[in-house]
C-alpha cells in the first residue's frame, strides 16, 4: 500500500546536485568526453545499444556519461529516451550474408572458403593487466595484408546445409505480421520472433548464465560454434512513394550460429539443429549465450522434454529485461512505511496473544 | 501531389493534439485550430492538420469519395495507409457537404478494446447558425448548444444509435477551416433547443 | 560495406545518390553547397525530422525476420523552384545535414546540376568510403590464420 506524502523536495534537488558533483569526480581531472567514450569504451556502447534496443553510437556514450558508467541505469535512459521519438516503419530485414567482415571464426570447419580471421578479439590475450596503458602513449598501427577482391564469406551453415545435413530455417510468411513486444504485451506461449526479440534486448549476465546452464546439464543440447561473424551490414529502408529501397547508412552486428545435435525420430533422419544469436555491435559473449538460449527455448517445436530453467520459455522471457529487472527490485527502496506499520502491528498482537497465552494456559483454553 | 508538411513538426502536433483535446474534453465548444498547414488540401486545413498529428504507419484511415484526392499527400506525410474498408479504418475523414454520412459503417471497437473505434473527422462549412440542439454528457455543465448547418437529415437518428452501442461507438471531430468541435460518443443529443 | 553502390547489382541511380549521401558527413555536404550553390532557394516539403526505424534480422540469417531493436534516423524532403524534390534520410540525428542531403539529392536530378554534383560532393565520398573500406579490409586480412600441419596422425 503507498499512501501519498509530501516533503523532501529540497533533500532530492540537493541529491541530484550531490550525484552530478560526484559524476564529475576531482575537478582538476579533465572531464571525459561523449566523443572518448564513443571511440575508447565501444564495448561498453555496444552493449548499451543491444539492450537499450536503440542503435545509435553518440546517445549510448552520452547515457554512459550520465549514468557514471552504471550500464543498467544507462540502458535505462535509452529506453526511456527512445519512447519520445517517432517511429517510421521498418527496414528491409538486414543481411548479414553480405556483411564487410571483420571478424569470422567457425570451430566446425578449420579450412572454410574465406578462413578463420580473428579481427581485433580478446581470445589470444593472456589476461595481463597491462601497466603500460596507465601511462600516455599510442599503440601501434594495425598490420596490413593484400585484400583478394573476389574474396567471399559464406555462412558456415549454408556450407553443412548443402548436404541436408542441417535443419532449413523457417521461411518468411508474408501473411504473417513480425512480432514487436514494444507494442504488444509478451503472451505466452510465444513464437520464436518474439523470443529472439526478447533476447537481443535481454540483459547479458542473464542470457550467460542461462547459457552456461545449458552446458552443463541444465537443457543439454551440445552446441558447437558453426560460425561467428562480426562486421557492418547496410541498412535499407523502403520509400513507398518513389518506389525505392535506399540505404541509410551501415551498423555493426555480430551474429552467432549455434550448431546443435538432434537425435532424429522413427520418421525423421537425425540432423543438426540451430540456435542465432544477433546483436548490436561487437557483443560476442551475448550473441553466444543468446544462440544457446534460443535453442533451448526451442524444446517443445523440437518434442524435446523441458527440465531445466533455459527451456521454460515463460521464466527466460519474463526475466531477461534488466530494466524490469532493476525496476522492480529497487521499487523497495519506495516508502513502504504503511505496508512496515501493518506487518508491525500484526507482529506485535501476534507476539501479545502468545504472551498471555503462556502467562494464562487456562484462558487460552 | 503531397503539400508542404508542419514548420515546426514537434510544437505544431502538440497544438493540434492540444485542440483535439479540447474539443474532445468539453463536447460542443468551438475551439480554435492550434496549428493549420495545406490551405489547398481537399480536406482544410484544420483536418489536415489533425491528420498530420495524430495518424502514422501503425494506423490506417479512410476518405470519402470526394476526398479521394487526399490520398498521396497524407500517406507522404504520416506514412498511414488507406483502408480497403471504412471499417477497417482508425481515422476517417468525410466532406458532410458532398458525402453521406453513416456511422453504422465504420469501426465501432470491441467489447474488449471499445478504443478500436474509428475516429471520424467531418469536413462543414460552417460550426455555429444551424438548427441548435441541445446536449449533455461528461464535459457539459448542464447543458450546451450545437448548431451545426448542414447535418444529414438523420443525423439526430444517427447519433441516438451511436450512442445505443456504447461502450462501443465512433467519436467525431467537425472541423472548418478555423476550428474544430468534438462529439465524443457519451455526448447525447438531447433535441431541439427551444 | 565495400561499396555502398556495389550491393546491389543495378541500383537505381536516385537511390545510389542517396545512400552516398547517408554517409556524408556535415563538411561533405555543407562546403560545396555553399561554395556552388549559395543562396539557393527551395521549399521545405517535409521539415528535417528525427525517428526510428525498426531494424529487422532474419533467423538463423536467412530464415523468416523478427525485429532486432531500433535505431535513430534523420529525414527530410525539400522542393527546389524548378519542380524536383530531394529526399534525405540517413541513420543518426542531424537535422541540418537531412535538409543538407535532400538539397543535394534534389539538385543531382537537375540536368544542369547533375555533373557537379556528382563531381564535387558524390565523387569525394564515394573515394572516403572505399579508402575506409580497403583499410579496414587490409587490417583485417592482416588477421586471417594460416594453418600449417604439425603431425598429422593417420587412422
Amino acid at each position: 500500500m503507498y499512501v501519498a506524502v509530501k516533503g523532501g523536495e529540497r533533500a532530492i534537488a540537493n541529491a541530484h546536485r550531490l550525484l552530478e558533483h560526484e559524476r564529475r569526480g576531482d575537478r582538476k581531472v579533465p572531464e571525459i568526453g561523449t566523443d572518448q567514450i564513443e571511440q575508447q569504451l565501444s564495448l561498453a556502447v555496444d552493449r548499451v545499444m543491444s539492450e537499450g534496443s536503440l542503435y545509435d553510437r553518440g546517445l549510448a556514450s552520452l547515457a554512459i556519461k550520465q549514468a557514471r558508467g552504471d550500464l543498467i541505469e544507462a540502458i535505462f535512459l535509452i529506453r526511456a529516451y527512445r519512447t519520445t521519438l517517432p517511429r517510421f516503419g521498418f527496414s528491409v530485414p538486414l543481411d548479414t550474408g553480405a556483411m564487410a567482415i571483420r571478424r569470422r571464426i567457425s570451430s566446425t570447419y578449420k579450412d572454410l572458403p574465406g578462413g578463420q580471421v580473428l579481427g581485433p578479439t580478446f581470445d589470444y590475450t593472456h589476461r595481463l593487466l597491462d601497466f603500460a596503458l596507465a601511462a600516455e602513449g599510442e599503440p601501434a598501427a594495425p598490420v596490413t595484408a593484400p585484400v583478394d577482391p573476389e574474396e567471399r564469406f559464406p555462412r558456415v551453415t549454408d556450407l553443412i546445409a548443402q548436404d541436408d545435413l542441417i535443419e532449413r530455417n523457417p521461411p518468411t510468411d508474408p501473411a504473417k505480421p513480425v512480432g514487436d513486444l514494444t507494442r504488444e504485451p509478451l503472451a505466452f506461449p510465444a513464437e520464436r520472433d518474439l523470443r529472439l526479440q526478447n533476447l537481443a534486448r535481454g540483459d547479458e549476465g542473464f542470457l550467460l548464465a542461462l547459457g552456461y546452464s545449458t552446458q552443463r546439464g541444465y537443457g543439454r543440447n551440445h552446441p558447437f560454434v558453426g560460425e561467428i561473424r562480426m562486421g557492418e551490414v547496410e541498412v535499407e529502408f523502403e520509400i513507398p512513394e518513389l518506389g525505392l529501397t535506399v540505404a541509410l547508412g551501415e551498423v555493426t552486428l555480430t551474429e552467432c550460429q549455434m550448431v546443435n545435435q538432434f537425435k532424429g525420430s522413427l520418421t525423421e533422419p537425425a540432423k543438426f539443429t540451430r540456435g542465432y544469436g544477433l546483436s548490436f555491435g561487437h557483443c560476442e559473449r551475448r550473441a553466444m549465450s543468446m544462440a544457446l538460449v534460443d535453442r533451448a527455448l526451442r524444446a517443445d517445436e523440437l518434442s524435446e522434454e523441458r527440465t531445466s530453467p533455459a527451456q521454460d520459455e515463460e521464466f527466460v522471457l519474463s526475466h531477461s529485461d534488466n530494466i524490469q529487472a532493476t525496476g522492480f527490485v529497487e521499487h523497495l527502496k519506495l516508502p513502504h512505511y504503511v505496508d512496515f506499520q501493518a506487518e508491525l502491528a500484526l507482529l506485535r498482537q501476534m507476539r501479545r496473544e502468545l504472551t498471555s497465552r503462556n502467562t494464562h494456559p487456562e484462558a487460552a483454553e | 501531389m503531397s503539400l508542404a508538411g508542419f514548420p515546426n513538426p514537434v510544437l505544431d502536433q502538440q497544438a493540434a493534439f492540444r485542440a483535439v483535446m479540447q474539443a474532445l474534453a468539453e463536447p460542443g465548444c468551438i475551439v480554435p485550430s492550434g496549428a493549420m498547414v495545406g490551405e489547398a488540401s481537399p480536406l482544410g486545413p484544420v483536418a489536415r492538420a489533425i491528420a498530420l498529428s495524430l495518424l502514422d504507419f501503425e494506423v490506417r484511415y479512410h476518405l470519402s469519395p470526394s476526398l479521394a484526392a487526399a490520398e498521396s499527400d497524407i500517406t507522404f506525410h504520416t506514412g498511414s495507409r488507406l483502408a480497403d474498408r471504412a471499417d477497417e479504418a482508425d481515422f476517417a475523414f468525410v466532406d458532410c457537404a458532398h458525402d453521406a454520412l453513416d456511422l453504422a459503417r465504420y469501426a465501432q471497437g470491441t467489447p474488449e478494446y471499445p478504443d478500436r473505434s474509428t475516429t471520424i473527422i467531418l469536413k462543414v462549412e460552417s460550426l455555429a447558425g444551424g438548427p441548435t440542439l441541445a446536449i449533455d454528457g461528461p464535459g457539459i455543465p448542464g447543458t450546451r448548444e450545437l448548431a451545426i448547418p448542414g447535418l444529414p437529415a438523420d443525423f439526430i437518428a444517427q447519433w441516438a444509435a451511436n450512442a445505443a452501442r456504447a461502450p462501443l461507438g465512433v467519436d467525431l471531430l467537425f472541423t472548418t477551416n478555423e476550428a474544430v468541435l468534438g462529439l465524443p460518443r457519451s455526448t447525447r443529443i438531447l433535441g431541439e433547443a427551444r | 560495406m565495400p561499396d555502398a553502390e556495389a550491393a546491389r547489382p543495378n541500383p537505381d541511380p536516385r537511390a545510389a545518390t542517396m545512400a552516398l549521401l547517408a554517409r556524408a558527413t556535415r563538411k561533405e555536404l555543407a562546403l560545396p553547397l555553399s561554395a556552388h550553390w549559395p543562396n539557393l532557394a527551395f521549399a521545405t516539403i517535409r521539415a528535417p525530422e528525427i525517428g526510428l526505424v525498426m531494424l529487422r534480422g532474419r533467423m538463423g540469417g536467412d530464415g523468416a525476420p523478427f525485429n532486432l531493436g531500433e535505431a535513430t534516423v534523420t529525414r527530410a524532403v525539400v522542393e527546389l523552384e524548378t519542380g524536383e524534390r530531394g529526399y534525405g534520410q540517413f541513420l543518426g540525428r542531424d537535422p541540418t545535414r537531412a535538409e543538407q542531403a535532400a538539397i543535394l539529392e534534389a539538385l543531382a536530378q537537375r540536368e544542369a546540376d547533375r555533373e557537379m554534383v556528382e563531381r564535387a560532393v558524390l565523387a569525394p565520398i564515394r573515394q572516403r568510403l572505399q579508402e575506409e573500406a580497403q583499410r579496414k579490409r587490409a587490417e583485417t586480412a592482416a588477421t586471417r590464420v594460416d594453418f600449417f600441419t604439425l603431425v598429422r596422425a593417420e587412422g
